[in-house]
């Protein structure tokens, strides 16, 4: 295996037989009876040690979930958009939690404001069936976190460009903006 | 798509056992058994409705840069744009969204020079600048789907 294409991770307790782990596992979990022994046979690690190192990668948060991730489109959420909120510093951090309890909130991030052209530095992604459920859930976040004066604006998707591109970072697959 | 696959759906994006027989584990708790599952997971991956099964990783621990980037595209000019930044193997996904900064895009690298210098080389290209706006805070990660 070449070392050079493996991912280059500088925290101090992650050795190279994690970032062994790490690229064998980023395609998936392989669909056999005994799946952390045959990722062990792709990186030269017994199955015991597969299994104790991603526990210990999941304890530490370097793996954030383990499991399936569904494409949401195919079951029937069609309408996505980015909601962006313009909230005073001092309240973003509150407020930022205050969204992220709602359970179609999937993600919740603090930004940096573009001034003049972009002043927004709340992000939060919303899924719904269609843009109507959309909307009535940013509605039901305004009232719930009392943010109604707060300017936002509501950024729906309207065509995908690009899904994923090559490997030039450590890992591709499995990554979260 | 039936109720046995809705509940493996479910149940499996909560997580999934690291013991070593997992399959077999997670299949038990869902009241069938170790072959079954294996199946159905292998039929939702082949029709798309699972886009991964396996890890979600936290980027930033692994060492690599990643950030969102916008930009603001004449409508008209939004096809070629898109095929010149698509083009950049660095831009890992790439969506269209109703506003005048109305190109949306993740970049990722394996490093905060790489980042930079992708960006520069987008602003080159296509004429136009790019808003480079990296996560600060994150308050929230989910991507779980009731189905």
């Amino acid at each position: 295996m070449d070392m050079n294409a493996l991912p280059r991770m500088h925290a101090e307790n992650i050795t190279d037989a994690d970032r062994r782990l790490v690229t064998a596992i980023q395609h998936g979990l392989p669909l056999v009876s005994h799946p952390y022994a045959a990722l062990g046979a792709q990186c030269g690690l017994s199955e015991e040690e597969v299994i104790t190192r991603l526990t210990a990668l999941l304890a530490n948060g370097t793996i954030k979930r383990l499991g399936v991730v569904v494409r949401h489109r195919e079951l029937g959420y069609r309408a996505n958009a980015m909601v962006v909120w313009d909230i005073p510093d001092e309240r973003v951090s509150e407020l930022g939690h205050c969204i992220g309890r709602f359970e179609f909130v999937t993600l919740c991030y603090r930004r940096p404001r573009r001034l003049p052209a972009w002043p927004y530095n709340l992000f939060c992604m919303i899924h719904g069936q269609d843009r109507d459920a959309v909307l009535e859930r940013v509605q039901q976040i305004e009232q719930h976190c009392q943010i109604a004066e707060v300017p936002h604006e509501v950024l729906f998707s309207r065509r995908r460009f690009k899904q994923r591109g090559a490997i030039y970072a450590p890992v591709q697959h499995g990554i979260t903006v | 798509m039936d109720d046995i696959d809705r509940s493996i759906i479910n149940a499996l994006q909560e997580g999934f056992p690291i013991c070593e027989r997992p399959y077999a584990a997670a299949a038990e708790r869902l009241d069938i058994d170790e072959a079954e599952l294996l199946r159905r997971i292998g039929a939702l991956r082949e029709q798309n409705t699972i886009s991964r099964f396996g890890p979600l990783f936290h980027a930033e621990r692994l060492g690599g840069a990643l950030t969102l980037a916008a930009m603001r595209i004449p409508p008209q000019e939004m096809d070629r744009i898109a095929a010149l930044v698509n083009g950049h193997p660095e831009v890992a996904h790439n969506y269209e969204r109703d506003h005048v900064f109305n190109m949306w895009f993740v970049l990722a690298t394996e490093s905060e020079a790489e980042l930079l210098a992708a960006i520069k080389a987008i602003e080159m290209e296509t004429g136009y600048p790019v808003y480079n706006m990296p996560k600060l805070e994150e308050y929230y990660l989910n991507l779980r789907f009731a189905v």
